[in-house]
């Protein structure tokens, strides 16, 4: 390759990562990664990605330059004259067998161990029901006497509708907000079974790093366990077709500190004062601690 | 029957051949129907195009502007349909009824009216699954994988898409025995399987597979059928059975089925890049030896694309492990072809533009399916827009691309005609730009967030998406000057020569051009064989 080829073909690289990092700085435009999320699992997945990225550029470069040069290295217009003698080599051929099993077997380890953990459901100390359904989701905290549906948020379900009119961003958080989050405490460890009433759901949440089908007559688990201090509101949406109506059944996922989570609880037992949005009976003696949260987390 | 066979040994002789609609209708010749094969492809391509810009037009922007919810999960389940079954997969065939005959040096396909036959279901096929876009219910909403029990909610479309798929089925057999019976009898002395050129070699193995898949899938959707008509429960929990079952056996069907799509276009693309590398194919027996062995692990790996249905640990490593273990045998492949332009002496006509194209955008798709099958980041990618830039990708600069290029290289040497290498680099360009504009967003999408196949959404996703569906008008528009190009080619090309590109070897290219209508009458001799193997 000639030194002029050479320096045209960095100028062109350049260019291309110049032109590229003013869109990165903005906002929307910059959200083009996975999620870093806020359990330990969502972070060493996030991690695992990261490194299966840059194990891809490295092997990307290598082969793209190859290829590249190649390209510019011998053109025929250039006076290129073909080597036709050079048509097998059991060297080469080994070498680029091996070496890419060499990386496999690197990538697998980390992945491996991960997948395990991902898969220790032991000593959960939370264990949430949730089945969906065509569209909503239905949420059961397990021995607690706690259920009810979440279903998309009105402002949204309005301005989703075919020509509404109304501009989905003058809706806060369009399509991604529900009428009953999930509530879960910081620092627990949740077990969440999943099963289907009608046809195959998937709940995700990208911020806890896990996805699972919903499927009828098969009930499947994760789990989550959000750090401590990383109290919020978290949003996903159904993952698997599940029909007319599947971009429009989202998760909200409250994640509240384990005293505000056992004030809520308590709330929602029927019995309790009645909270606005689940359906249980009025009663006289309300619970004194329901006033310390409001009783329809809105996201 | 003697009498006609006779009668047709009588009227075939030569160039003497039946006009106007008996020419296609009763056709027998490998050259007529690889042509219908390829137009009736062509169309299906720009139909399930249509229906991709129905679906981008309505994710150009948040919120429904255009089409109903369920509408627009009819467009992207027969997207995928006519797209897989009746764009990628007849196109394909009509490209091996074209060559393998004149690559083997045989005069035509073994049987020719099975040939005639298998063409002419897809039509009849087509045209029942095109129907459901006007039967009560609608068009298949539960896409293309027709996952129970969601796609046992259609309406009156349902008979329809799985008589269509029977079909569409049993054509894919019969075409892939067809091949297979020629490539193994009727190659012409002397040119041993090894002599091939990896066309025919990569078709071979395609057709096994198909062999193998396609009875499976019958027989998925036959049980999907007796579920809804008949009262049985395979799939239905209430009745004991399991609606991942299903799962299993669709992918038992469905990965071979991705491999189907491709192997032929490794084919392709080995027969191009050492024309115009002018340089013959480095490691010919070695790509062989992975074509086969893809094969082999494609059997193997199927429930990497239901991670999420909760398997057991044992079963997410073993399918995590065999689907990176792909890698290898790929990457053989793409060094191969490194290697092939090594020390040559490259020019760029838009055939070899396009296998350039296909060698570093197949290459892409290949890196993000490394990291699909890394299943805890697959509990993240599963089912989002990264996978949907992923397997576009390998189908669209994949698959697609390597069918263009071969459209493009083989087409002198079918009409004699060459095609006009201006427009023809600028349909690439434009294709090029385009697939990029609209599948490599669609990455970001994923990992931020957005699911597939929803109509509609959060405002988070809206700048990629714009820029997604900008790229989509620009790379289906683009194809328009496909058509023209091959159009004007045929209509009104210059005159193309017996050997059109320099660096062109391989049996076909030692037939005059355009290619006689019984490719060869009288086998190639042996030192023609070798004078064409050159590897």
């Amino acid at each position: 390759m000639t030194r002029h080829a050479r320096s045209a073909l960095a100028a062109a690289a350049f260019a291309i990562l110049g032109g590229l990092a003013p869109l990165a700085a903005h906002a929307e435009w910059g959200n083009v990664n996975m999620t870093v999320g806020v359990t330990e699992l969502s972070k060493e997945i996030h991690s695992l990605h990261m490194t299966i990225f840059w194990w891809c550029v490295a092997i990307g470069v290598f082969v793209f330059g190859w290829m590249i040069w190649s390209l510019v290295a011998f053109r025929k217009s250039q006076g290129a004259k073909p080597d036709t003698t050079m048509t097998h080599s059991t060297k080469a051929e080994i070498i680029w067998t091996v070496i890419p099993v060499v990386i496999l077997v690197i990538m697998a380890i980390p992945a491996a161990r991960t997948l395990i953990a991902i898969e220790d459901t032991r000593n959960t100390e939370i264990s949430i029901k949730v089945t969906g359904y065509q569209w909503k989701w239905h949420y059961d905290y397990l021995g607690e006497d706690v259920k009810f549906f979440s279903s998309l948020a009105r402002a949204s379900d309005e301005a989703r509708q075919l020509k509404s009119g109304v501009n989905p961003e003058s809706v806060e958080n369009y399509l991604l907000d529900v009428d009953n989050p999930l509530v879960v405490p910081e620092d627990t460890k949740v077990r969440v079974l999943l099963t289907a009433q009608d046809v195959i759901h998937a709940w995700w949440v990208p911020a806890f790093g896990m996805k699972k089908d919903a499927i009828p007559g098969n009930v499947n688990e994760l789990w989550f366990k959000v750090e401590k201090g990383k109290t919020g509101l978290y949003r996903g949406q159904c993952a698997e077709l599940c029909g007319r109506d599947h971009g429009f059944m989202p998760i909200v996922v409250k994640v509240v500190t384990k005293d505000e989570y056992r004030a809520w609880l308590a709330a929602q037992k029927p019995g309790a004062a009645a909270p606005a949005d689940t359906t249980s009976e009025p009663a006289a003696d309300a619970a004194p601690t329901v006033a310390a949260l409001p009783a329809a987390p809105r996201g | 029957m003697a009498n006609t066979a006779t009668h047709d040994h009588a009227h075939d002789h030569h160039d003497h051949k039946p006009h106007g609609l008996k020419r296609w209708l009763f056709a027998t010749n490998h050259k007529d129907i690889g042509t219908m094969y390829l137009v009736f492809a062509c169309a299906m391509f720009f139909m399930g195009g249509a229906m991709a810009l129905v679906i981008r037009a309505e994710l150009f922007q948040p919120g429904l502007q255009f089409v109903d919810p369920g509408f627009f999960n009819s467009m992207t389940t027969m997207h995928a349909l006519l797209m897989i079954f009746g764009a990628v997969m007849p196109a394909w065939t009509g490209l091996a009824n074209w060559m393998v005959p004149m690559q083997v040096g045989a005069p035509d396909m073994a049987l020719p009216r099975l040939n005639n036959f298998s063409f002419w279901l897809l039509p009849f096929a087509f045209t029942l699954l095109l129907l459901t876009l006007f039967v009560p219910g609608g068009a298949p909403a539960g896409g293309w994988t027709l996952y129970p029990p969601l796609s046992l909610q259609a309406g009156d479309s349902f008979p329809l898409t799985i008589f269509a798929i029977h079909l569409m089925g049993i054509s894919s057999i019969l075409g892939a025995i067809n091949v297979v019976v020629t490539i193994l009898n009727m190659r012409a002395p002397g040119m041993g399987l090894l002599n091939m050129p990896l066309f025919c070699w990569t078709w071979l193995i395609t057709a096994y597979l198909l062999i193998a898949v396609m009875p499976v899938l019958a027989g998925a959707v036959t049980m999907l059928l007796t579920d809804y008509f008949f009262g049985t429960s395979f799939f239905a929990a209430s009745g004991g059975g399991d609606p991942v079952m299903f799962q299993h056996i669709f992918w038992f069907f469905g990965h071979p089925e991705v491999y189907i799509l491709i192997l032929p276009a490794f084919g392709v693309v080995s027969e191009i890049i050492p024309t115009f590398s002018r340089k013959p194919l480095f490691g010919y027996e070695s790509m062989v030896y992975a074509s086969a062995s893809i094969a082999f692990l494609s059997f193997i790996v199927w429930a990497h694309h239901m991670f999420t249905v909760g398997m057991p640990l044992a079963g997410q490593l073993f399918f995590m492990l065999s689907t990176m273990l792909i890698a290898v045998p790929t990457g053989v492949k793409v060094f191969n072809w490194c290697a092939t332009m090594w020390k040559g002496s490259i020019s760029f006509e838009t055939p070899m533009l396009f296998s350039i194209a296909f060698l570093f955008l197949f290459t892409i798709g290949g890196f993000s399916g490394l990291m699909l099958a890394i299943v805890p980041a697959d509990f993240q990618y599963h089912d989002s827009y990264f996978v949907v830039a992923h397997f576009h990708y390998v189908l669209v600069p994949g698959a697609v691309f390597a069918i263009m290029a071969g459209v493009y290289y083989w087409l002198p040497k079918w009409s004699g005609r060459m095609y006009n290498e201006k427009v023809g680099k600028l349909h690439f360009w434009l294709s090029t730009i385009g697939v990029n504009v609209l599948f490599f967003p669609q990455h970001f999408l994923g990992l931020a967030g957005m699911p597939r196949r929803i109509p509609d959404y959060s405002t988070q996703f809206a700048d990629w998406n714009m820029v997604s569906s900008i790229g989509a008008f620009i790379f289906g528009f683009s194809q328009l000057l496909f058509v023209y190009v091959i159009w004007s080619a045929v209509r009104s090309g210059e005159k193309a020569a017996d050997r059109p590109w320099e660096g062109a070897h391989g049996l076909e290219w030692e037939l005059p051009t355009p290619a006689p209508y019984h490719s060869w009458e009288t086998p190639p001799s042996r030192a023609v064989i070798s004078q064409g193997a050159m590897h």
